[in-house]
């Protein structure tokens, strides 16, 4: 709870394709205010300091850590988070490929990491297994490894240029 | 872990940013990517007054190139410079050193103008601008002020931008065909930051090395020129052995390592030793071909 007489901003965004308008602390991080704000509870709050990301949202395109980055700068701007109802083709087949691998297990980090894929995928059709883990360094998965999700990407990238080429 | 209350101003050009700097000064702490500032408030060791939000000032992330200098904004992200085809043309150091520089989302997020102001003495950034001999360009409400980057970094954390200023551009000089650039860094973990790192320029005349800048980072304070080891590359075709070797014993005379840190200095010296022959080597017999591991 916020005391009452905390700095406070209105800001009004897009968020998964709907207008929002929002009251928040100006010192409310992305994150808390899609969780706490929105009740969008996909993007985890992990390690509050840009190392783990399990924060991870889409800000005019761009994948971003949601606890560095404050509430009030998505004023005026879109954002995206995994629950999203128009997933891109790319999110969709990483949520495929991620359930049949099992590159999940407490499901913590996975939000974050298929946002990250996704862009690695948008960018990169074909990416080495090198280029996928660059893509991860950024994170943290603490119970399955990273052998699998790799796998998972691996495939979803192969299935996306079946796709493109049929 | 969530951030001190602090007062948020969004300027909406650069002459109300630096005025509103100018007002708050010390008080005030200047926000574009915020990805170092924003952990450093959440982790409250910084508790600024006011943070001066800068995204909305236009031009601030403008890549271009003009003639023979390529000006890089302030608050250019680092996957834009990272990806920007001016930059890999006219600064290639840049290129090749970015890809080191923390993980996707922070890049998309994270500034050269952060990175250089802050002078992490772990950071890519600062070390490769003094190895581009490149000026930094801040703004006040007195106007303009170019800095040398050789000039710049002043010791851990500590740069000679003033509490008024914003680091507005970094113009560095674009490199002509007879430079030659070798970058490489060893870190713990893929984006973290480095124990240490070298970054090499060369020009060659006549197949002979004619100019030469060495800087270092993740091993000393802050990054300066290593003047004792570029002299035993001079006037010699890159990468003799005879020459690494020299300048392999130059460098350990040189080097000043961070000391009481989690490295141990004779750690960081004996990377810096290895990393500066690899990376001549490398320079002088390049290889093409993408990253296997």
């Amino acid at each position: 709870m916020m005391a009452s007489d905390e700095p406070m901003a209105e800001i009004s965004c897009t968020v998964n394709g709907q207008p929002v308008r929002a009251h928040v602390p100006l010192r409310q991080s992305l994150v808390d205010f899609v969780r706490h704000g929105l009740g969008l509870t996909g993007s985890h709050v992990g390690c509050e300091h840009g190392v783990c990301g399990a924060c991870h949202a889409v800000v005019d395109g761009r994948v971003v850590r949601g606890c560095l980055m404050l509430a009030v700068q998505v004023d005026g701007r879109t954002v995206t988070t995994i629950e999203t109802d128009q997933p891109t083709a790319q999110m969709r087949a990483l949520q495929d490929t991620f359930f049949e691998r099992a590159a999940l297990q407490c499901g913590f980090c996975t939000p974050g990491m298929i946002l990250q894929a996704s862009e690695l995928l948008t960018r990169t059709a074909a990416p080495t297994r090198a280029e996928i883990r660059d893509a991860l360094s950024g994170n943290y998965c603490r119970c399955t490894g990273y052998h699998a999700i790799v796998d998972a990407v691996e495939t979803a990238a192969a299935r996306l240029r079946d796709k493109a080429a049929a | 872990m969530k951030p001190p209350r602090f007062d948020y101003l969004r300027p909406q050009t650069l002459a109300e940013a630096v005025e509103l700097l100018d007002r708050h000064g010390g008080d005030a702490a200047i926000l574009a990517g915020g990805q170092s500032l924003m952990p450093m408030l959440n982790l409250r060791v910084a508790q600024p007054a006011v943070l001066i939000d800068i995204n909305a000032v236009p031009e601030l992330d403008r890549i271009g190139r003009s003639g023979d200098r390529l000006s890089i904004g302030g608050r250019a992200r680092h996957n834009d410079v990272f990806r920007s085809a001016e930059v890999a043309q006219a600064a290639p150091l840049l290129t090749v050193a970015l890809e080191h520089v923390a993980h996707e989302a922070i890049r998309n997020r994270g500034t050269l103008g952060g990175s250089l102001a802050l002078a992490d003495p772990a950071a890519e950034l600062p070390a490769c601008m003094v190895c581009l001999d490149a000026e930094i360009v801040t703004a006040s409400v007195k106007g303009e002020r170019r800095i040398p980057a050789g000039a710049f970094f002043q010791g851990l954390y500590t740069t000679t931008l003033e509490p008024n200023e914003i680091l507005a551009r970094v113009d560095v000089p674009a490199a002509g065909t007879d430079w030659r650039f070798g970058f490489d860094e060893v870190a713990r973990r893929r984006g973290d930051f480095a124990m240490a790192g070298v970054a090499v320029a060369v020009r060659e005349e006549s197949k002979a090395v004619a100019e030469c800048r060495i800087s270092l980072l993740g091993v000393e304070m802050s990054p300066r020129r290593m003047e004792a080891v570029e002299m035993c590359l001079l006037d010699a075709p890159l990468g003799t052995a005879a020459n690494i070797v020299a300048a392999q014993s130059a460098l350990r005379d040189t080097l000043e390592p961070i000391e009481g840190s989690e490295i141990p200095p004779e750690y960081r010296i004996q990377i810096a030793h290895e990393l500066l022959a690899r990376v001549i080597r490398a320079m002088a017999a390049p290889v093409s071909g993408k990253r296997t591991h």
